[in-house]
């Protein structure tokens, strides 16, 4: 019976297409399912998993899963211990990660972080349109036309959970003696090289660290210094800081230079990368026999911009709204990695996490009850007593994974109506709820982390269309369940409340 | 859109730099578009940034208000950062708008790494207090 085997969610119309199965996709769509959002979802792919099926290039993820913790691995707050699983409803389907780490190391190795994602997708039954590549966009009659390798798919609204994937270089004189970090060789190719590295973030620092134990010597550069003062504010993780480490220290072998990249040139003894200082006045030629680009990625946009699509950030992300939706395109919605374009409100300069999956898989249900809302489908919205609000803010503050992990970008919300009573609203974006204006009385508690570093919890209390913020003090464990904290939430919520 | 560093290039208060040094900016610091009406600075909110107007208007309103408008080159959010004061002000998109964004935590050691910008930014202040003084004279 070859060629008879179905494939779901064939050429049609559907209110949602969803476009990815790497984790952002996979998320997004089974969140829509909960929300009752029928829509397809469709992949390039022949399998779950996105671009944990290829990198890390050097197979280790930066973000941690702990196997054991203090609460059960299918509970939800165990999501604070496991910044790498999909969220589920089912308890069966949580903290998968963690079944298939060998616990060799603090983080999943690549191939355990895609088999996680593939158990997710069995247990969950998410459902995708494998082999199906999206080729093109178009409006019509009000709706778009995703045109596929598949035929066409005509939806209200589309999210797209496409990764930033497509290697990005600035305009840079000799690229093409260099390549970039998707096409890195085996660690071993570079056995007794002079390599340069162009770039100092995550990607960078990732390859110096797999490449530090092969190469004769190793230069990073870029025209920014690297940061670790404070470390969570920071794009590096401590666990690629080794080769920084050693060029700190004053060891031979590694080098970090703060400089512009003037070019590249091929001369008689192999390549030169010349640089200009950005923190010290002067011009270099670094001698090299491989130079790789590690400047980063790009969102594969494909021909949205034709649709009057705004990009930001040197053309490679789009400029999204506070629910990930174009700021340009209506309709136009963004899940994965891609939704840490909506910056939020950075307080203090703190960035949100949701680069990475710990960070985007809230934001995936929120975005999915965002869409069924616009859709016209009623998303829950629990009634609480009066005595049940500071006891639910209070335990959401202090083991709330949402907050913990998306500080200053989410919080959780309680609405006061006089016509609906009082209103768990869930986890919302914090910046949508300081900017909604004239709307109801309402509450919101968030986790925040200043300058120096310290976190402690936020709170907003909305009453007649002003805000009032008010930060409470930092605990040295992080205990904010405690009394001191439920006394000063009753205090500020006593005027919403009423006695 | 033109490379972050090629539109500072053209702005006063980055003219004193180097090449290098503006692509260092570029690089360090984000870029960030706020649809129309969108507010980007919040009165009495904390831990706010400053923001150079790269493309796009924005303007400062109070109440209902619009005290001031501002354009490419302009920047705000400085008097908050330097008074460790909450805006006393909102501050909203009027078209698209598209800002290089400098964090809070982050103001004191670039201006103090790049002094030209520094007294580009002074003159600045200098002549919105002059007008400001002139338009009180003046009313």
């Amino acid at each position: 019976m070859e060629g008879l085997v179905l494939r779901p969610f064939p050429p049609g119309d559907y209110d949602v297409v969803v476009v990815g199965t790497g984790p952002g996709g996979l998320q997004t769509s089974y969140c829509l399912s909960r929300a009752g959002v029928g829509h397809a979802l469709l992949s390039a792919d022949d399998a779950p998993g996105g671009m944990f099926r290829r990198f890390p290039v050097f197979e280790r993820l930066i973000s941690w899963t702990k196997p054991e913790a203090p609460c059960g691995r299918r509970t939800r707050e165990y999501e604070c211990y496991d910044h790498n699983s999909l969220l589920a409803e089912e308890p069966d389907a949580r903290g998968l990660v963690a079944d298939h780490m060998d616990r060799s190391f603090d983080v999943p190795a690549r191939a355990e972080m895609e088999a996680g994602i593939a158990d997710f997708v069995d247990r969950t039954g998410v459902e995708a349109r494998y082999g199906c590549r999206w080729t093109g966009t178009r409006r019509e009659d009000g709706r778009f036309v995703l045109e596929t390798t598949d035929g066409e798919y005509r939806c209200r609204m589309a999210v797209f959970a496409i990764g930033m994937t497509e290697p990005w270089s600035p305009p840079l004189s000799g690229a093409e003696h260099a390549t970039h970090y998707v096409d890195t060789g085996p660690a071993e190719s570079f056995r007794d090289k002079r390599v340069v590295i162009i770039g100092k973030r995550n990607s960078g620092f990732e390859l110096a660290y797999g490449l530090l134990p092969w190469t004769r010597s190793l230069t990073l550069v870029s025209p920014r210094p690297v940061d670790i003062s404070v470390i969570a504010h920071s794009p590096l993780r401590l666990r690629y800081l080794q080769p920084y480490e050693e060029y700190a220290r004053g060891s031979a072998g590694v080098q970090v230079v703060d400089a512009a990249i003037v070019g590249i040139e091929r001369g008689a003894d192999g390549l030169r990368v010349v640089v200009d200082g950005t923190t010290w006045e002067g011009r270099l030629a670094l001698p090299a026999d491989e130079v790789i680009l590690a400047t980063g990625f790009r969102v594969p946009l494909g021909d949205l911009r034709e649709l009057g699509l705004v990009t930001v950030v040197n053309d490679r992300v789009p400029a999204l709204t506070r629910f990930w939706e174009s700021v340009s395109v209506p309709g136009i919605f963004f899940a994965g990695n891609v939704t840490m374009a909506a910056r939020g409100l950075q307080k203090n300069g703190l960035s949100s996490n949701s680069s990475s999956v710990n960070g985007f898989r809230y934001n995936a249900r929120i975005l999915a009850r965002h869409i069924a809302e616009q859709l016209g489908i009623e998303q829950p919205r629990p009634a609480l007593a009066r005595d049940q609000v500071v006891p639910l803010l209070l335990d959401e503050l202090a083991h709330g994974p949402e907050l913990s992990i998306q500080k200053g970008y989410l919080a959780r919300v309680v609405s006061v109506a006089e016509a609906t009573g009082i209103r768990d609203e869930g986890v919302l974006p914090l910046e949508h709820f300081v900017d909604g204006g004239a709307g109801t009385d309402a509450v919101a508690v968030a986790v925040e982390m200043n300058a120096e570093g310290e976190i402690y919890p936020a709170v907003y209390v909305r009453r007649n269309g002003e805000i009032e913020e008010r930060e409470l003090d930092p605990h040295p464990i992080r205990a904010f369940g405690g009394d001191p904290y439920r006394r000063e939430l009753e205090r500020l919520l006593a005027p919403l409340l009423g006695s | 859109m033109a490379e972050v560093q090629d539109v500072l290039a053209r702005l006063s208060l980055f003219a004193d730099l180097a090449p290098a040094q503006r692509e260092a900016i570029a690089h360090r610091f984000e870029e960030e578009v706020f649809s129309e009406d969108e507010r980007v600075l919040r009165k009495d909110l904390r831990g706010s940034a400053l923001y150079v107007i790269l493309d796009g208007n924005a303007a400062v309103v109070i109440g209902d208000k619009e005290v001031t408008r501002f354009g490419p080159g302009d920047f705000f959010g400085e008097i908050s950062l330097l008074t460790s004061e909450p805006p006393n002000a909102d501050v909203v998109a009027v078209t698209m708008l598209r800002c290089l964004v400098i964090p809070g935590p982050d103001f004191q050691p670039f201006l103090l790494e790049h002094p030209g910008i520094l007294f580009r930014m002074l003159q600045a202040e200098a002549r919105r207090l002059r007008d400001t003084t002139e338009w009180k004279v003046s009313s």
